[in-house]
């Protein structure tokens, strides 16, 4: 039964490597039609809107617009370096992750092995964690 | 099921340890208080023995094969990648020494600084992981991956310092020009890939002997090898790529400095003839005359801007540029396939011996750090002899070997170099190297006559904590030995050669 | 179809750099990239690499491209000025530029004439499945090598962005007419009359600064 199983989902990975191998495009051509409606409705709205609201621009209505204040000064000022940490480290754990998804949808075919070494591989990552934990990296002060 | 198996892990099992304890020292570093670091260096130190063993373990294995009488042949591990043939297996043993040296010079240098932290020895131990892969990858992912992974603790490691903007700068100048070559020498790996259709090192010798055949268009291979080997010649620091260097071991730590210049340069040229031989061999007429260019630019180039240096770091920095123009003349001379070897075993005798004679001039240098003298100026040198005779000898024991004078070990480097150059007929390339020898012993004799002739600008005594003793007594020892009786460290040399010698893989490679 | 997608993207690719370079304002440039690296992803799918596609917008358009507003945002960078431009650059690189791009198109289109031993689009190593045995398989030691320098990563990333254990932020006690001020200022946000008052309170606040 287990067998059969696994029989089963080789020869279904099989199957869809091979379908995503040849006729590649045309699998996501729903993806690409996505896009282009995605494209066209701002575009679409945006022209419309134009075409039918009044135009009547002055001074006072095209100014920033801040609580009913005049603004005031620059909205630019310079961000602490902690957005970078973070930013960087959440850099390094997407790219941890991105190699999860080889794993997971191997995980059933690599078995125990497969198993092992991708524990060994978060291992490696989680002392990294533990310690940028320790070293209070991730306190926002 | 991949079948992974015992003798794969065994073959790895240096790398393994060395991450392992570094994991330890990351962890444990966050249990010590301050008074205590040094326990991390002894846990870094215990790694690198360990590794050592695993080390030695398969070296017996290379013994075992020879006992049974069976030609030498490499050992091969986790589905082609990992390659351990005799070479990898000296250049195992040249980065743990090294690494080994540097954690003895570093622990009272790291105090004066007061940057005594665990993640500088965890990434020494990295970068050795890094290194091992560069030295015995048979795969062009292996080498890349463990490239950036030596060459990512380094820049962290030069900028180690945190409160000195030396350091920062030279850090950051390190990491963005270390990333635009390492993306040359990706984008020459991926036309490498795209020629043979695959990342082994044998395949794409094997494509490219096809691609060399006579009669077929060249360009692409070309393309190819000039963009790898303009991003190996970066890794090494050779001429016309060479701008990082000086400031990069001007404002690393002075320990970290001498362990860029010896391991990680030593571990680039692994990673170099790993490419130049066993990759890129059938395309030998087409790199020689690039080689050429480059080797007389770099001895050009390291030896003249030495000789104005005002800072000592610096002047070493352009000392280790001319070396890697000697080094590359072995290259030219001689492949380890071609009947002359001697250029090859130029080679590793030269880093052999550089390494220890390096590591000794940047241990003096970094002895000399107190609390407020940097000591890297080469008028902190002033009247040395005077003040601490012991270190002032031994500096100039190690700048006579980097000079190539005959008693010292730095001679039997430039002597094997340039013996495989004459033999292979390139005379003036030789008549050239020895006038730049000549020049070379100007800038290293400007830094002895500080060192004796001059008097010096303070009396405060230069104290040597134990481990820098053992460092220096080490180096010092090594650069003695080698030179006065060099028969072991060249049998070592030439038992590490033996598996390019191996017809079976001579031919596997041609 | 997929020569159209193909070329359709392309230009888009090449458009968005050329914005990249050309933007004057960081903030336009950053945006150009993550067009360049979208139609990047999509000329990825079209050559069969579904799980590089995938990355290339997890990982470069989404999270890179983080990264970089907020380097953009912690510089505070404003529009760069216009400068001529080094004149030995552009003689030496506009001609180099042609003859590398000649020299690389030349010999691509000369081994598609050739062609014989071309892979079929995506015949290896596209989807994750294929990706993920070879990862387990051929490259297994790499992959784990690669967790240690994702390790260090980290560790670059804390050490040498100068993170120290950092002191306590600098609190002094506020004087009482100071926080008068500070209060009026409170109290006068978000009324469109109290505007100029809150000018004038924070008139005295610099004034008072100065004299201190």
């Amino acid at each position: 039964m287990r067998l059969t199983a696994l029989y089963l989902f080789a020869s279904f990975s099989d199957f869809q490597q091979g379908r995503g191998s040849v006729q590649m495009p045309e699998n996501y051509v729903p993806a690409f039609i996505f896009i282009a409606v995605a494209l066209a409705i701002p575009v679409v709205t945006l022209a419309i809107a134009k075409a039918v609201r009044p135009d009547n621009p002055f001074g006072t209505k095209l100014m920033p617009y801040e609580c009913g204040v005049d603004p005031e000064g620059s909205a630019r000022g310079r961000y602490t370096v902690r957005f970078y940490i973070v930013a960087i480290l959440f850099v390094v754990f997407d790219v941890e992750t991105i190699f999860l998804f080889p794993w997971a949808v191997q995980a059933r075919t690599l078995k125990a092995f497969g198993f092992i070494e991708m524990m060994v591989f978060l291992a490696i990552l989680i002392v990294g964690y533990i310690w940028i934990w320790k070293k209070g990296a991730l306190e926002w002060v | 099921m991949p079948g992974f198996h015992r003798g794969d892990y065994l073959l790895a099992l240096p790398m393994m340890l060395l991450t392992l304890f570094a994991l330890g020292v990351l962890l444990i570093d966050l249990l010590l208080d301050r008074s205590s670091k040094v326990i991390n260096a002894w846990a870094a130190f215990a790694g690198l023995a360990f590794s050592a063993a695993a080390v030695h373990n398969i070296q017996r294995a290379f013994a075992d094969q020879a006992a049974r009488g069976e030609p030498s042949s490499p050992f091969f591990a986790f589905s082609g990648t990992l390659m351990v043939d005799r070479f990898a297996v000296f250049f195992f043993y040249l980065f743990l020494a090294a690494a080994a040296i540097t954690i003895l010079m570093s622990v009272r240098y790291l105090e004066v600084e007061d940057e005594h932290h665990g993640e500088y020895y965890a990434l020494i131990l990295f970068s050795v992981v890094g290194m091992m892969c560069m030295a015995a990858g048979n795969d062009l992912i292996l080498l890349f991956i463990g490239l950036e992974l030596m060459a990512v603790s380094t820049y962290i490691l030069v900028g180690f310092l945190r409160r000195d903007r030396r350091s920062n700068e030279a850090a950051l100048k390190y990491l963005l020009l270390g990333a635009f070559s390492s993306g040359i020498f990706a984008y020459g790996l991926s036309l490498l890939y795209g020629l043979a259709g695959s990342t082994n090192l044998q395949q794409i010798s094997m494509a490219l002997g096809n691609a060399m055949a006579p009669g077929k268009a060249r360009v692409v291979p070309a393309v190819a090898l000039v963009t790898t080997a303009a991003g190996l010649f970066f890794k090494i620091a050779a001429v016309p790529f060479h701008q990082w260097a000086p400031d990069a071991y001007e404002g690393a730590p002075t320990s970290i400095t001498g362990f860029m210049s010896v391991a990680g340069k030593a571990s680039a040229w692994a990673l170099l003839l790993r490419i130049f031989l066993f990759a890129l061999g059938p395309m030998r007429p087409l790199y020689v005359p690039i080689l050429v260019f480059v080797a007389i630019a770099t001895m050009t180039g390291g030896n003249l801007a030495a000789l104005t240096q005002s800072n000592v770091k610096r002047l070493f920095a352009y000392s280790s540029i001319a070396h890697v123009g000697y080094i590359m003349l072995g290259l030219i001379a001689g492949t380890a396939f071609l009947p002359n070897p001697d250029g090859i075993r130029g080679i590793l005798v030269y880093l052999l011996v550089y390494t220890f004679m390096n590591l000794g001039v940047f241990g003096v240098i970094a002895s000399l750090r107190r609390r407020d003298i940097i000591g890297d100026e080469l008028d902190d040198l002033n009247g040395l002899f005077f003040k601490a005779p012991t270190e002032a000898v031994l500096m100039l024991t190690f700048l006579l070997s980097l000079a190539g004078i005959p008693p010292l070990a730095g001679f039997y480097g430039k002597y094997f170099i340039f013996l495989a150059l004459i033999e292979s007929g390139h005379y003036a390339l030789a008549t050239l190297a020895v006038i730049y020898v000549a020049v070379s012993a100007y800038y290293y004799l400007r830094v002895a006559n500080a060192m004796f002739m001059r008097t010096a600008g303070d009396r405060v005594p230069v104290t040597i904590s134990p481990g820098m003793w053992a460092g220096l007594a080490i180096t010092g020892a090594a650069t003695v030995v080698i030179g006065i009786y060099p028969e072991p460290f060249l049998r070592m040399v030439n038992w590490s050669m033996h598996v390019a010698q191996n017809p079976t893989v001579a031919q596997l490679l041609r | 179809m997929h020569l159209g997608l193909f070329i359709a993207f392309a230009v888009i690719c090449v458009a968005g750099a050329i914005s990249l370079v050309a933007q004057r304002h960081p903030i336009n440039s950053a945006l150009s990239l993550i067009v360049v690296m979208g139609s990047l992803a999509v000329l990825y799918l079209l050559l069969g690499a579904e799980f590089v596609a995938a990355i290339q917008l997890i990982v470069y358009a989404g999270a890179i491209m983080v990264l970089f507003v907020f380097v953009i945002m912690l510089l505070n960078a404003g529009a760069e000025e216009r400068t001529r431009g080094s004149r030995v650059a552009m003689a030496l690189g506009v001609p180099g530029l042609i003859v590398v791009a000649g020299v690389l198109m030349y010999t691509l289109a000369g081994h598609t004439a050739a062609g014989q031993d071309q892979l079929a689009i995506g015949a290896t190593y596209g989807p994750p499945v294929a990706i993920g045995r070879s990862l387990f398989r051929e490259f297994l030691l790499p992959f784990e090598v690669t967790s240690i320098l994702i390790l260090i990563a980290i560790m670059g990333a804390v050490l040498l962005a100068r993170y120290h254990a950092a002191p306590a932020p600098e609190t002094r006690a506020i004087d009482p007419d100071e926080a008068g001020d500070l209060l009026q200022l409170a109290g006068t946000h978000g009324s469109a009359a109290g505007a100029r008052e809150r000018r004038r309170a924070e008139h005295r606040m610099r004034e008072r600064e100065v004299t201190r």
